[in-house]
């Protein structure tokens, strides 16, 4: 039987981004103000572990690092068929960077027993540092495969994954036990049902803080991060139309200025 | 200490049917209201998506979600489209006399194929003579050998020709007091739908007559007792039907007030957005105040409900009120939108058109104010 873990992320809906303010002090993104939705990419995650638990014997198991509430999303991917939920949560994980979240993700993978397959989403709409997934690898000294877009071959502990690459992709054969991020091309998640919301009645919902991973608190959250954020801005809008008037000579010249103002040629 | 809380699970049941209304139902709302047509498709999404079997206990097939979840699922829906939250609450009534009152032999032969949609059911007790006097009702039956003959007509049936099974109420021929309910399945000699209605709202969703002649109806067709039929009929639209008018009326209220909230933060008057009016944010204050208050009315009854208390006198004032407000939600929402309140491809054309049809449903709010004027006088 496949030992498939989807790492998911609560993240703040998108639906919702008018009413999300940077913290000042933190430069970070309060995260309960506003609802939490499972990470997109992650969604096509979780869609990849149920399929190939359709195909084949697998057991599911969903890993959250994130606030209590994010406990509603471990129950979400249970409702859509995954068979059992760990959410990690300890005020001291708070402020984690890709580096101390993959460590901490890392600690829970093992703690949970075997593994063959480790999804991640490519990366979170929130952060999109897209270091998650190879950072779990590597902790886990396993191979990694990024941005797959299409799993070819997935029998036995060889499979052969295709991934993006630049403007291409390329087909990679890996060795299981390997981590694997996934692009939203990989499949069309599914949605919830009223049946699936019963069953996951009966499904257990694991909660580990830092003690019970027994590992260091300056390994987790802010003081095991050798990154942090020195600022973060709205994006603004400076898209402009510039309608080209004259004649056709005039207007390839006022063309060619605005390319070569805009460094482009 | 009330809890005013969904439960977590609850707002999972709603992100369900949220989903399914935006994804499943909203592009067939176009088709719907063009055509007056499209309810076979609707009905087949309904069923897949496991929307009929909401109510029906899990010993049947069903989900035995309860009325609770009955409630959000079809406010998710009427939001999107008030049309297929009618015909998922009418098939949720013909349902509900088979759950209270059916023998066991009934409740196994039917709700299995309810919950999956492969057989449809509503129930008819409107005639033309009325519908909020059950009593009067000439629809007659006379026994014979072990069989009941019905004749007879209904009208404003929802779901009359899409329905297999139907909930028929009638009066003994020889017995102007013994009313009972009889299963009339399609296909029986002498039973058909007849006319087919155009109202001016919820198009797409099929309301019609139907009429017997001579049907011969088998003795295990007797739905809840000879003689009992005005309690099953009434227990089941008392309960159920009220019930469900209000999850169609909150769902078109939110609709209404998304959409007054959406155009009068685009719309620029006098350099600003129309939001900044007072006269419009006065106008998106009562429609939350209503929306707010109606919903405590709503789900409190359904609570209730789902304690297996009755329900039908709570539910008359929120059906009242939560109808009655959807009609103001839809006329103010018009209203915000000036001219373009008056043109189709807005959606709020529609909401005011399906508000007025909310009304009768279930009883007219004038029948609502007699209840519960009998409930405060008693």
């Amino acid at each position: 039987m496949l030992n498939i873990v989807v790492c998911v992320k609560a993240v703040p809906d998108s639906s919702m981004t008018a009413k999300l303010k940077i913290d000042p002090i933190t430069k970070s993104l309060p995260r309960l103000d506003i609802p939490l939705v499972i990470n997109p990419l992650d969604s096509h995650a979780l869609e990849a572990a149920l399929q190939l638990k359709k195909k084949y014997s697998a057991h599911i198991t969903i890993l959250c690092m994130g606030p209590p509430p994010a406990g509603n999303i471990v129950r979400e991917c249970l409702a859509l068929g995954a068979d059992k939920g760990i959410l990690l949560t300890d005020p001291a994980f708070a402020g984690a960077d890709a580096f101390a979240t993959a460590y901490t993700l890392a600690k829970a993978i093992e703690k949970n027993g075997p593994v063959d397959v480790v999804f991640c989403g490519m990366a979170s709409s929130d952060g999109a540092t897209e270091w998650v997934g190879p950072e779990i690898a590597t902790f886990l000294n396993m191979p990694v495969v990024t941005m797959v877009r299409e799993i070819v071959e997935d029998q036995g502990d060889e499979w052969i994954v295709k991934a993006d690459y630049d403007h291409g992709h390329r087909k990679v054969k890996l060795k299981l036990p390997a981590v694997i991020t996934v692009t939203r091309n990989l499949n069309q998640p599914r949605t919830l049902s009223f049946s699936g919301i019963l069953k996951a009645r009966s499904k257990e919902i694991t909660v580990w803080d830092r003690e019970k991973l027994d590992i260091l608190a300056e390994r987790v959250g802010l003081k095991g991060s050798p990154t942090y954020v020195t600022e973060m801005a709205n994006l603004e809008n400076r898209r402009k139309v510039e309608i080209l008037e004259g004649s056709l000579q005039e207007k390839v010249e006022r063309l060619v200025q605005i390319l070569s103002d805009a460094g482009v040629v | 200490m009330i809890d005013f809380t969904f439960t977590e699970e609850q707002e999972l049941f709603r992100k369900v049917a949220r989903e399914f209304a935006e994804i499943k139902i909203a592009p067939h709302v176009p088709i719907m209201e063009e055509t007056n047509r499209g309810w076979d498709e609707v009905i087949k999404e309904l069923a897949e998506a496991e929307m009929i079997a909401i109510t029906i206990p899990e010993e049947y097939g069903g989900l035995g979600m309860g009325y609770i979840a009955r409630l959000i699922a079809l406010e998710e829906i009427a939001r999107v489209s008030v049309a297929t939250a009618m015909m998922n609450q009418i098939f949720g009534l013909g349902i509900e006399p088979f759950i209270k009152f059916g023998t066991e032999e009934q409740k196994k032969k039917y709700l299995p194929k309810f919950a999956t949609g492969e057989r449809l059911a509503t129930i008819a007790v409107t005639e033309p003579s009325g519908g909020s006097d059950p009593k009067g009702c000439r629809t007659k039956y006379k026994k014979g050998n072990g069989t009941y003959f019905l004749n007879g007509r209904k009208c404003f049936i929802t779901n009359s020709h899409t329905a297999d099974t139907q909930v028929v109420l009638a009066v003994d021929e020889d017995n102007p007091e013994a009313f009972t309910t009889f299963v009339v399945e399609k296909g029986l000699e002498g039973f058909k739908p007849t006319h087919e209605e155009h109202k001016m709202g919820m198009r797409g969703c099929n309301t019609g007559e139907i009429e017997m002649k001579n049907v011969s109806v088998p003795a295990e067709n007797v739905l809840g007792g000879e003689g009992k039929g005005l309690k099953v009929a009434m227990t089941a639209i008392g309960d159920v039907g009220r019930g469900g008018m209000v999850g169609c009326a909150l769902g078109l209220q939110q609709a209404c007030l998304e959409a007054a909230v959406k155009f009068s933060n685009e719309r620029i008057l006098y350099g600003k957005s129309i939001s900044n009016l007072q006269a419009i944010q006065f106008k998106i204050a009562e429609m939350k105040i209503d929306l707010e208050a109606g919903r405590l009315l709503g789900y409190r009854a359904a609570a209730m409900q789902d304690k297996g208390e009755r329900s039908s006198n709570e539910f008359a004032v929120a059906k009242y009120y939560t109808t009655e407000a959807a009609q103001k939600a839809a006329k103010m929402a018009v209203d915000i939108h000036g001219g373009y309140g008056c043109m189709e491809e807005f959606p709020v054309t529609r909401y005011l058109r399906d508000s007025y049809v909310l009304g009768p449903s279930a009883g007219t709010s004038d029948i609502m104010k007699v209840i519960i004027s009998r409930w405060a006088l008693s």
